[in-house]
């Protein structure tokens, strides 16, 4: 008697464990994606936003001297010695231009300077080699340039990402703020913000009463109604945003019909401007509002309002005492959902948006495609990340993790 | 049990051909797409093709010395492309252009002097204009930069090319410095702040193209009273959409001269060399002007273009006295401090 309860006790034990095990196997393919192309690609990107190799791999001597020197201004001689031979022998190997590209993340300017420089750059010092590099230009008596070379010797840099929060180093290697000319990235990532809350608003506004609609229809009238939804969805979004130009420009549709019917003495501007970016987004992103919310209502027995109206509430009052508490799930997944699609949205506003509409993904587009900035387009997309992860975690304090309901 | 074999065999091929380097492809041109590639590929592209049985395919850009360098990492994926001055000689500086076999095109003095370089020859002259709807302004439309600037007179939008080149050039004729002493003028002390603060002055009314076939499209859908264009694409909407669109060529105007560029370590060397010797025979350059007003760099193909395409040419007789020459070493020493300067200046409201 006791051995068989033994047995099957240990047999029961082993049957868990291998189902657990047969769980984790099936869990295992996508894991090893999610790690291969998805979280590698991530921890990448935010090595790149601190990588600082160019100068240490193309004048390997001069790196060392520079980190080994303190001090203000222009480095002894024995250093500047070995920075000018060696840049002249990275110039002879074709690979000072790296070292420019990296002193011009510094200071725009200075790749000429490097390059000018290193094209010109004797083999016998006239005088000290200190005099030589002032000769062929003064900036090199400055301290900015020494400054800007020593930050480029050291294996890791934080200019991307201070740059990223309109910070830098000035030549004592003080933290400050940038020039206000030059300081646009807070202010980008707050419009980014600011866009995705008026378009999540907005298509909470849309949605809320579509996916309604549809919940509460019979399903022979709610499943076309559905496909209507649906059907944008399937659309190239590229092609969505194009029609939008059409429909909203000076002598596009929308303008037209609102002058004929009087509504309008002439023509206002409906794209390359905040309008055309809120309008456009906002009709991309509704099904992704829509569809969490329509779950979430079918679920909702409709008997439930009754009740409420039976017992003498007005419509009103049992839609807020009663329907709504019940699809706040539904809402707060729907407008997480748009949110967090909406920060990263980029070919809608450079297509309908103005210059000063752009959103941060588009300046990570710029550093990466239009000056191969690496650096640069990961700490912006970092600071993006670490936003949104912050907000997310406000937002699941707030409501509740649990509570959320994806369809 | 077979299928998932199957299944994980799908996923191992997938991975394999992720991480295996590109195969070998076909050689690849680079040009400014819209109506003046529409052209090349007629005039150009496919009977090259014809003629050499060589599978060419192509691609488009805006220009932009960042994207040339991002191009030109590793492998490069084009090989053939068609750059402005400042991005032939920073590209050439840097190493990511393959220097040119002058004798196997032909010689040196059978270009114009600015369409010769070690890494690049040129491609074609063009100019960077004042453009309108003729059908918008009955009574006479804008005459100079300074008609481009004053939102009083000539109410409405305008646009500009995206970045400092050429608007910082009209920005200064905008205030009455003749074409000419454009970078005398953006040379001297404050002359880059001066041109800022006239680009400031219509901000609110200014918006930016990227592409040379949008100005034609501003320009027809009302978007815009007037825009910089590349005249080209004005003369070929005119003459393809039968538009009513003006050049203001009196107005000034920049003119360079594009150049033909062959990527380092391009996998198509030989094939890339080919097509650019095909790409500068004069006869073909002088084929062009009759769908695209660009004018030839080939001293011979000049010579080949008919009269009645000449007029609007930037290089004929009447133009070229209101235009200013792109002024290369000044671009590259600053371009890209200015475009970090306007990029920013753009995105602040």
């Amino acid at each position: 008697m006791a051995t068989t309860t033994l047995e099957l006790r240990r047999a029961l034990r082993r049957a868990e464990r291998r189902s657990a095990l047969g769980g984790l196997a099936l869990a295992l393919p996508l894991t090893g994606f999610l790690v291969v192309f998805f979280l590698l690609p991530i921890l990448g990107m935010l090595a790149k936003a601190v990588e600082n190799t160019e100068l240490a791999t193309a004048m390997p001597r001069s790196a060392e001297a520079l980190r080994a020197w303190q001090g203000l201004g222009p480095p002894p001689e024995p250093v500047v010695a070995i920075v000018a031979t060696e840049l002249k022998e990275a110039h002879a190997r074709r690979r000072s231009a790296m070292v420019a590209q990296r002193l011009n993340r510094e200071e725009a300017g200075w790749r000429n300077l490097i390059l000018s420089t290193a094209r010109r750059l004797p083999d016998d010092p006239q005088g000290s080699w200190l005099e030589t590099l002032v000769a062929i230009d003064p900036a090199w008596g400055e301290p900015a340039i020494w400054a800007g070379l020593r930050r480029a010797a050291r294996p890791w840099t934080d200019i991307f990402l201070l740059a990223a929060v309109d910070l830098h180093r000035d030549d004592h290697d003080a933290i400050v703020r940038v020039p206000p000319d030059q300081a646009i990235y807070l202010d980008i990532l707050a419009r980014t913000f600011w866009i995705s809350a008026l378009v999540t608003l907005f298509c909470l506004i849309l949605g809320y009463p579509l996916a309604y609609l549809l919940a509460t229809l019979p399903e022979r009238w709610a499943n076309p109604l559905l496909i209507l939804v649906l059907l944008p969805f399937w659309t190239s979004l590229l092609v969505r945003t194009a029609a939008w130009i059409v429909l909203l420009q000076r002598e596009g549709v929308i303008n037209d019909l609102l002058v004929r019917l009087g509504f309008l003495a002439e023509p206002v501007a409906l794209v390359f401007n905040r309008t055309g970016v809120l309008v456009a987004m906002t009709h991309v992103l509704v099904p992704f509002m829509v569809l969490p919310l329509y779950s979430v209502m079918r679920g909702i027995p409709l008997s439930l309002t009754r009740v409420a109206l039976s017992l003498g509430a007005t419509p009103l009052l049992a839609f807020r005492k009663v329907y709504l508490p019940l699809s706040m799930p539904g809402v707060a997944a729907g407008c997480l959902l748009v949110f967090i699609l909406a920060l990263g949205y980029y070919i809608t506003p450079a297509l309908v948006g103005g210059a000063a509409d752009q959103m941060i993904s588009y300046f990570v587009a710029f550093f990466t495609l239009q000056t191969a900035n690496w650096g640069m387009a990961a700490a912006l997309a970092t600071l993006l990340l670490v936003a949104t992860l912050l907000l997310y975690w406000v937002y699941a304090r707030l409501v509740g993790i649990d509570r959320l309901r994806l369809a | 049990m077979r299928s998932t074999g199957t299944l994980a065999a799908a996923f191992a091929a997938a991975l394999l051909t992720a991480a295996l380097p590109a195969a070998a492809r076909d050689l690849t041109i680079t040009s400014w797409g819209g109506a003046y590639q529409n052209a090349q590929r007629e005039l150009y592209f496919a009977p090259f093709q014809k003629e050499t049985g060589i599978k060419l395919v192509e691609d488009t850009w805006d220009g932009g010395i960042g994207v040339l360098r991002t191009k030109a990492q590793g492998t490069p994926v084009w090989d053939v492309v068609q750059v402005e001055t400042d991005e032939l000689v920073l590209g050439c500086e840097e190493g990511i252009l393959e220097p040119l076999d002058w004798q196997a095109l032909g010689g040196k003095d059978k270009f114009l002097p600015a369409a010769v370089h070690e890494c690049g020859v040129g491609a074609i002259v063009w100019a960077t204009i004042l453009a309108y709807d003729g059908n918008k302004f009955p009574t006479g439309g804008p005459a100079s930069w300074a008609d481009f600037f004053d939102t009083q007179k000539f109410p409405g939008k305008r646009a500009l090319r995206k970045g400092p080149r050429q608007a910082l050039e009209f920005a200064t004729m905008a205030q009455g410095v003749p074409p000419a002493k454009v970078y005398e003028a953006l040379r001297a002390p404050g002359g880059i702040d001066k041109a800022f603060a006239k680009l400031d002055s219509i901000k609110k009314d200014l918006i930016f193209w990227e592409a040379g076939a949008q100005p034609p499209q501003l320009l027809a859908s009302g978007e815009v009273a007037m825009t910089s264009a590349y005249n080209g694409r004005i003369t070929a909407a005119n003459r393809q959409d039968k538009r009513n669109f003006k050049i203001a060529w009196n107005a000034g105007f920049v003119y360079q001269i594009d150049s033909w560029v062959i990527l380092k370590n391009s996998p198509k060397k030989a094939e890339a060399f080919k097509l650019v010797q095909y790409l500068t025979r004069p006869e073909n350059q002088a084929k062009l002007p009759a769908i695209i007003p660009y004018g030839p760099t080939h001293v011979d193909g000049g010579k080949l273009v008919p009269a009645e395409f000449a007029a609007d040419i930037p290089s004929s007789p009447q133009n070229l006295p209101h235009g200013v020459f792109f002024d290369a070493s000044f671009w590259v020493e600053n371009v890209e401090k200015l475009t970090e300067r306007f990029n920013a200046w753009a995105a602040q409201k």
